[in-house]
């Protein structure tokens, strides 16, 4: 069985990583994100929310870090299956992530719809940052 | 990847057919904001029925597009928005403002017609052409 699972899991990778330092970057880490979730099943509205976060994201790494990357993976919680999108980057960092948080704020002067406008497109987004080190986002999206 | 724009009578109709880098949106922008003088073009028809993303970045920019041809003095349509695509968009509070939007191209070129009060565009083309 375990064989198997590992032909499977060549056949159709579970996770994929997506460097991001142009905006052809964007276009890549969107196909690969569809590629998942179209593998897991989600349903077309979810696959288009799903492949928005990862637009907005990959965004924000160049709009505020230049380079970064975009990690996509499959993973499954008691039996629930979802994808977890995870934007990293080394730049300049976020100083109040509860402020980054709140609906309307940018400090781009509203270039990007920010991580409020990601937070209503998947069900968990979680950040890490410390200023002059970078940031971590890791939005989930599960299944129904 | 080019944005092919297609001269039908007084209207450029574009029509967006793979995922677009932001160069390709800005040269879309370019390339319409220009042939709209070019050719005396009424009207500009954006078709993104294939398109099945639209995040801030080619919301915004369809917006300017919209707005700059207007100040060209024509009038822009958005046409083939996909319900999914709408769904998103409103999750994610993306507006297009007072651009205006259609189901489909027939009714971009319906909205444009009566906008232009002009009966069939590709009749105006043939009398053009026969008094010509």
């Amino acid at each position: 069985m375990g064989g198997a699972d590992r032909k499977e899991e060549a056949e159709h990778p579970l996770k994929s990583t997506v460097p991001i330092s142009s905006d052809e970057n964007i276009v890549a880490a969107r196909q690969n994100g569809r590629a998942l979730a179209l593998q897991l099943g989600f349903s077309s509205t979810d696959l288009v929310l799903i492949t928005t976060a990862i637009s907005e994201l990959a965004r924000n790494i160049l709009l505020y870090a230049k380079r970064g990357e975009i990690l996509l993976e499959i993973v499954s919680d008691n039996g629930r299956k979802g994808i977890i999108v995870v934007a990293r980057d080394s730049g300049p960092g976020i100083a109040n992530v509860d402020r980054a948080l709140q609906p309307g704020f940018s400090t781009s002067g509203n270039l990007g719809l920010g991580l409020p406008g990601v937070r209503k497109l998947m069900d968990d987004v979680r950040i890490l940052s410390r200023v002059g080190e970078g940031t971590t986002v890791t939005a989930t999206k599960w299944k129904r | 990847m080019e944005v092919p724009i297609l001269k039908q009578g007084s209207y450029l109709i574009a029509t967006i057919q793979t995922a677009l880098h932001d160069s390709d949106m800005l040269q879309l922008r370019d390339a319409l904001v220009t042939k709209v003088g070019r050719f005396r073009s009424r009207g500009v028809i954006v078709d993104v029925t294939s398109m099945d993303v639209m995040d801030s970045f080619s919301s915004r920019t369809l917006r300017d597009i919209a707005h700059m041809i207007r100040l060209r003095g024509a009038e822009m349509v958005i046409v083939g928005i996909q319900p999914e695509v709408a769904f998103a968009m409103v999750q994610l509070g993306l507006m297009l403002e007072d651009v205006p939007t259609a189901l489909d191209l027939e009714e971009g070129l319906s909205f444009l017609n009566q906008r232009m009060r002009i009966p069939w565009v590709g009749q105006t083309e043939k009398k053009k052409q026969s008094t010509l």
